[in-house]
């Protein structure tokens, strides 16, 4: 009455399976996939959820290690900061995207300008709904970055030591309405147009040199070709430029300064 | 010879004078001459050790232990000298806080966040088209003229006032303000019971502004006279 021990052959799917697993654990036991992804990524062999590669996971990656490996277990509530300055530097990256791929298809003359635009919703895949996409991220950026002021400084969270971190948020608030605003002018069509006329007229109140200002700004005591152009560099280089240098600096200055700020 | 900072000869002058005033009360030894412990440090060090260690009377401030009968390997015997709480002696500046791995408990929060704001901006952008109205025209104002609704507060204010005081001296005192204000506000308290003027002061100035910008935004019709939004309709008075 010996049991015959049978040996089942594997079925097909059982074969494919086998195979993948091989391949995978083949390539990534390679020399080149070691060299691309560092300790602490999930697609390294062997990657286990454990407090070493917790932390390799935000020192090891270029773009996470703006944060520090640990926080204060009251940081990631989202009830305290809602997240609003980490939506605003998002937004930001979303405008960028949009932003470059609008520059394809855009020429910032007074006669092709508006053209340009019209034959980007109609003619180009995607156009309308990524300039839609600008648009609407933009005025939601403004948005967000009022309310995140306003939540620091209901937290008070911009006492000692973080005053000068707010002086440079409140640069950071300005150079976002300047970039809102250079970016106004762009579609160059009558709502443009007029807004920013009405917008540059206040600035030539500034008493000294409001007007000169205003001159500088325009290329002219009008609006006109010369606006155009000049908004335009403002808009997709010179004040995004300057907004990354401060953005630097402020995120930067989150961390020597303590991290986020404590619990009320 | 370089001066030795205020806070270290302050610090020497309160423990010799513990000392001193340990010593005058009751000078219980005079073996104790020289001891430099003050007397709570000597206190806390035998009551941590009452239990394990006989207290020494006059062992001055170190908690002795009899020699263990036994000896140990190699025949040395061992000894214990003194039990010194680690509290007592060191300084420790910043206390243990209670902390989270950033990955997976921030990154996954910000991750959503990021999701859903795009999501939302897709979904808005879908349904809703950005403006573009016809092309630039110089010889058509349109009425009314409306500055972005960000500076819609400012074009209010200018219906009001001189325009060196709306356009210039208020927003200039405002932003002044609002950019010092780490350096105004003295009061070190982040609790909002603490805090009530100010709050109350940022609040009003919110609020100044959003009532400004929403009047600019939905009761200025033509002319920039004040109407009702559903007497002119809002395509009329309001683009974005």
């Amino acid at each position: 009455m010996a049991k015959t021990i049978e040996k089942r052959k594997p079925s097909v799917p059982e074969r494919l399976q086998d195979g993948l697993n091989n391949a995978i654990d083949k390539t990534q036991g390679s020399q080149a996939w070691a060299s691309i992804f560092r300790p602490g990524s999930i697609f390294r062999k062997g990657y286990t959820d454990s407090p070493r590669n917790r932390s390799y996971v935000i020192m090891n990656s270029v773009l996470y290690h703006l944060h520090p490996v640990k926080v204060k277990r009251h940081a990631v509530k989202v009830s305290y900061t809602l997240c609003l300055g980490g939506l605003s530097f998002f937004l930001f990256i979303l405008l960028t995207v949009t932003g470059i791929f609008l520059m394809f298809f855009y020429r910032p003359t007074a006669a092709a300008a508006w053209a340009d635009i019209a034959t980007l919703q109609t003619s180009v895949a995607f156009g309308l709904l990524v300039r839609n996409m600008h648009r609407w991220a933009a005025h939601l950026m403004v948005l967000s970055v009022f309310l995140h002021m306003a939540r620091v400084f209901y937290h008070g969270a911009y006492k000692a030591p973080r005053e000068f971190n707010w002086v440079i948020g409140i640069i950071l608030l300005k150079l976002t309405l300047l970039l809102s605003f250079t970016g106004y002018l762009l579609p160059w069509d009558q709502l443009a147009l007029w807004a920013v006329t009405v917008g540059t007229n206040m600035m030539g109140f500034t008493p000294v040199f409001g007007d000169q200002v205003r001159f500088v700004l325009l290329g002219g005591n009008q609006i006109g070709a010369e606006t155009l152009l000049r908004w335009y560099v403002l808009h997709v280089l010179l004040l995004p430029f300057v907004i990354v240098i401060f953005m630097a600096i402020h995120f930067w200055r989150v961390r020597k300064d303590g991290g986020i700020s404590g619990p009320l | 010879m370089t001066e030795i900072p205020e806070h270290l000869l302050k610090r020497s002058q309160s423990a010799r004078s513990n000392a001193a005033g340990g010593d005058t009360s009751d000078a219980p030894d005079a073996s104790d001459d020289g001891q430099a412990i003050p007397r709570a440090l000597l206190e806390k060090s035998q009551q941590s050790g009452a239990g394990a260690v006989a207290p020494a009377g006059a062992g001055g401030g170190v908690a002795t232990l009899a020699p263990p009968l036994a000896a140990g390997p190699g025949g040395h015997t061992q000894r214990l000298l003194t039990v010194v709480k680690s509290g007592s002696i060191q300084d420790v500046k910043s206390k243990p806080a209670d902390k989270v791995h950033t990955w997976p408990h921030l990154l996954a929060a910000e991750f959503t966040a990021a999701l859903f704001i795009t999501a939302f901006v897709l979904l808005f952008s879908i349904f809703v088209n950005a403006p573009l109205l016809p092309l630039a025209d110089f010889s058509n104002t349109p009425n009314p003229s409306k500055a972005p609704w960000y500076f819609l507060g400012l074009q209010e204010l200018l219906t009001m006032f001189h325009p060196m005081l709306a356009g210039v001296t208020l927003p200039g005192v405002v932003l002044g303000v609002l950019i010092l204000a780490p350096y105004l506000d003295r009061n070190p308290s982040k609790k909002p019971e603490d805090r009530k003027f100010v709050i109350s002061l940022m609040t009003i100035h919110l609020m100044f502004w959003a009532v400004l910008t929403l009047i600019g935004s939905f009761f200025r019709g033509p002319g920039f006279i004040f109407t009702y939004p559903w007497d002119t309709g809002l395509t009329g008075i309001f683009h974005l």
